[in-house]
C-alpha cells in the first residue's frame, strides 16, 4: 500500500514548505519508520531526530496531523491514509532544520529550579524513611521523557510566547515531583508564583492530552501546586493560621 | 547552524493541521453549559411551581424565605423592596453557581469553549495578548476553595430534602406517612451525583491530604485523600452528570407542580 507524508522542509531563505513524498508502507509501520524510509529512498537530506524508536527517549516529537506526539509511537494504522499524512516540526521552539528544533530553551529553564534538598536523615546511620505511598506519589513524575510534547502543546508557550514568564507544563512536573517529595524541604512556592508564571495555567489540559506516558500532569501536578500557591499567597485564612501557629505568613 | 524561528509563522485564530473534528467538544461544552445557565436563570427568576408535595427544587434548597412549607424563616422579608424582584432561589444559587465558575475543570472548558484561548489544544487563538490566572480578574479564581466548603454544606441540606422527600401527607388523614415516588428517587440521584461531583473537588483533595508531603503519617488524611482522590479521577463525569442532573431535578418538580406530570408513587 502506498501512502503520502507531507513533510515540513525548512529552507533557510523562505523559512520553510510543505514537500509530498509518496512512500510504500505495510503493516505494524509507525511514522517514523515511513520518514527513515523517505530518507533512505528520496530525501537523505531530511533532518530529523530520533534515538531509541520505543518511546523512551523523547527525541522524535513532532506534530503529525496537527497533533504533537512521538513519530515512533504513532502507528500508521491509527492515521486515515487515503490522505497526506502531515508532518511537522513542534511549533514552539525554534526550527533548525526540517523536523528538528532547538529544545534548549528547556535545559536553561531546568537549573532556575530549586534542586532537591533532603532533610536531616532520620536515622543515627544517615538514612532516611518513607513510606511507600508517599513515594509513590512523586514516582509518577519520573516517568517524564522529556519528550517536550507537553511543552509544545501548550498555549502560554505556543500561542503566547511566554518563554521568559512561564516555565511550562513539564517544569511544573519537575517541581511537584520535588516540592512533593516526602523527603525534600526546600520551598519553591514563591518561585512558582513570582518567577515561574504558574498563574499564567488555565487548566486547558492539552499538556495531560499528549503526554505520551500519560502522567496526570494538570491534575497531580500542576493543580496540587497551584493549590500549594493559593495556601501561601492568596487565602486569608491560611495566612491567619500560619501566623497563629508561627508559621510563614509569605 | 542557522535556526529560523517557527514562531513568526504561527497561524490566527482557528487554523490548525488537525483532521479530527477539533471544534465538536467546546461546541458541545458552549451549549451544554449555556442552556444551564439559561435555564437555571429561567428558573431561578420563576419563585413558583419550585415544591411539589414532600419535593423542593435543588435551586430553591435550602428555601430560607419562601411561601412552601419547606421555608426556614417564613415569607419574604417585609423589608424587600418592592422593586427588586423576589425568589427563593436568588439566595441560594450563587453559591453553587460561583463553584462551578470557579471549578478547575469548568475553568478548562470554558475558556476553551467561551474564550477561545485556546479554541482546542493545537489550535491558533483570536488573541496576542494573555494573562491568565495571574492578575485581576482571573485570580480571583483563587476564591474556589470557600465555595467549596459552601458546596460541601449543601450537600447536607440537599441529603435531607431527600430525607423530607419520603414522607407524604395523607390527604384523608392528613398525617405523614413513609413512601417513595418517582421526584424521590430523582432527588435522591441527584444529591449522590453531586456529592461525587463535590467530593471529588481537587481543592478537598487538597485540604484533605495533598497538601501534605507524607500524607500516610495521618491514617485518617491518607484515607480521605485516596476517596477524594478516586472521585477526582472522574471529576469531569460527575461535573456533567451533577448539572444534568440538577437540572432535570428542578424540571421534574416543576413541571408536577404545574400539573403537567403526574408523580408515580412507587411505594
Amino acid at each position: 500500500m502506498q501512502a503520502t507524508f507531507r513533510i515540513w522542509r525548512s529552507k533557510a531563505a523562505e523559512g520553510g514548505g510543505f514537500v509530498d513524498y509518496p512512500t510504500e508502507v505495510s503493516e505494524g509501520m509507525v511514522v517514523l519508520d515511513a520518514v527513515h524510509q523517505i530518507q533512505a529512498d528520496q530525501a537523505p537530506d531530511l533532518a530529523c531526530r530520533w534515538n531509541c524508536k520505543a518511546g523512551k527517549c523523547g527525541s522524535c516529537s513532532a506534530e503529525i496531523n496537527g497533533r504533537p506526539k512521538l513519530m515512533c509511537m504513532t502507528r500508521l494504522n491509527t492515521l486515515d491514509l487515503t490522505q497526506p499524512v502531515t508532518v511537522e516540526p513542534m511549533r514552539t521552539f525554534p526550527l533548525m532544520k526540517d523536523l528538528v528544533t532547538d529544545v534548549s530553551w528547556n535545559f536553561r529553564v531546568k537549573p532556575t529550579i530549586k534542586k532537591f534538598t533532603p532533610r536531616k536523615p532520620d536515622a543515627a546511620d544517615g538514612t532516611w524513611r518513607m513510606a511507600q505511598r508517599d513515594a509513590d506519589r512523586v514516582q509518577e513524575f519520573r516517568k517524564c521523557i522529556e519528550c517536550f510534547l507537553c511543552q509544545d502543546v501548550c498555549h502560554v508557550l505556543r500561542d503566547h510566547d511566554k518563554h521568559d514568564e512561564f516555565i511550562g507544563p513539564r517544569f511544573f512536573t519537575y517541581s511537584a515531583a520535588l516540592e512533593m517529595h516526602p523527603l525534600d524541604s526546600a520551598d519553591r512556592l514563591r518561585d512558582l508564583k513570582d518567577t515561574h508564571g504558574i498563574g499564567y495555567c488555565n487548566i486547558t489540559k492539552c499538556c495531560t492530552k499528549v503526554c505520551p506516558e500519560h502522567i496526570h500532569i494538570t491534575d497531580n501536578a500542576i493543580i496540587p501546586l497551584k493549590e500549594r500557591v493559593v495556601d501561601r499567597f492568596y487565602d486569608p485564612v491560611t495566612r491567619l493560621l500560619r501566623v497563629f501557629s508561627g508559621g510563614r505568613a509569605t | 547552524m542557522q535556526v529560523i524561528p517557527v514562531t513568526t509563522i504561527h497561524r490566527g485564530f482557528g487554523t490548525t493541521s488537525r483532521r479530527d473534528a477539533w471544534w465538536a467538544t467546546p461546541l458541545a461544552v458552549f451549549v451544554g453549559l449555556s442552556a444551564f445557565v439559561v435555564y437555571a436563570t429561567w428558573a431561578a427568576f420563576q419563585g413558583e411551581h419550585y415544591t411539589y408535595g414532600p419535593y423542593l427544587s435543588p435551586f430553591y434548597s435550602p428555601e430560607l424565605f419562601g411561601d412552601s412549607p419547606h421555608a426556614w424563616f417564613g415569607p419574604k422579608p417585609a423589608a424587600w423592596p418592592g422593586w427588586v424582584p423576589f425568589s427563593p432561589a436568588l439566595f441560594i444559587l450563587p453559591f453553587p453557581g460561583l463553584f462551578r465558575f470557579t471549578c478547575y475543570y469548568y475553568r478548562g472548558a470554558y475558556y476553551k469553549a467561551f474564550w477561545a484561548d485556546p479554541p482546542s489544544c493545537a489550535v491558533g487563538e483570536p488573541r496576542k495578548s494573555y494573562r491568565g490566572e495571574n492578575s485581576f480578574p482571573l485570580v480571583l479564581q483563587n476564591a474556589h476553595r470557600f465555595f467549596m466548603w459552601v458546596a460541601l454544606v449543601f450537600i447536607v441540606f440537599l441529603a435531607y430534602d431527600v430525607w423530607l422527600a419520603l414522607w407524604f401527607t395523607n390527604p384523608a388523614t392528613g398525617a405523614k406517612e413513609f413512601g417513595i415516588g418517582v421526584g424521590t428517587l430523582i432527588l435522591a440521584v441527584n444529591v449522590c451525583l453531586l456529592a461525587g461531583y463535590t467530593w471529588g473537588c481537587h481543592v478537598l483533595r487538597h485540604v484533605v491530604g495533598g497538601r501534605k508531603d507524607e500524607v500516610s503519617k495521618s491514617p485518617v488524611c491518607d484515607m480521605a485523600y485516596a476517596c477524594v482522590s478516586g472521585l477526582n479521577g472522574r471529576h469531569q463525569l460527575f461535573a456533567w452528570m451533577s448539572l444534568f442532573s440538577v437540572m432535570s431535578s428542578d424540571l421534574y418538580v416543576r413541571l408536577c407542580s404545574m400539573g403537567i406530570l403526574t408523580d408515580l408513587r412507587l411505594l
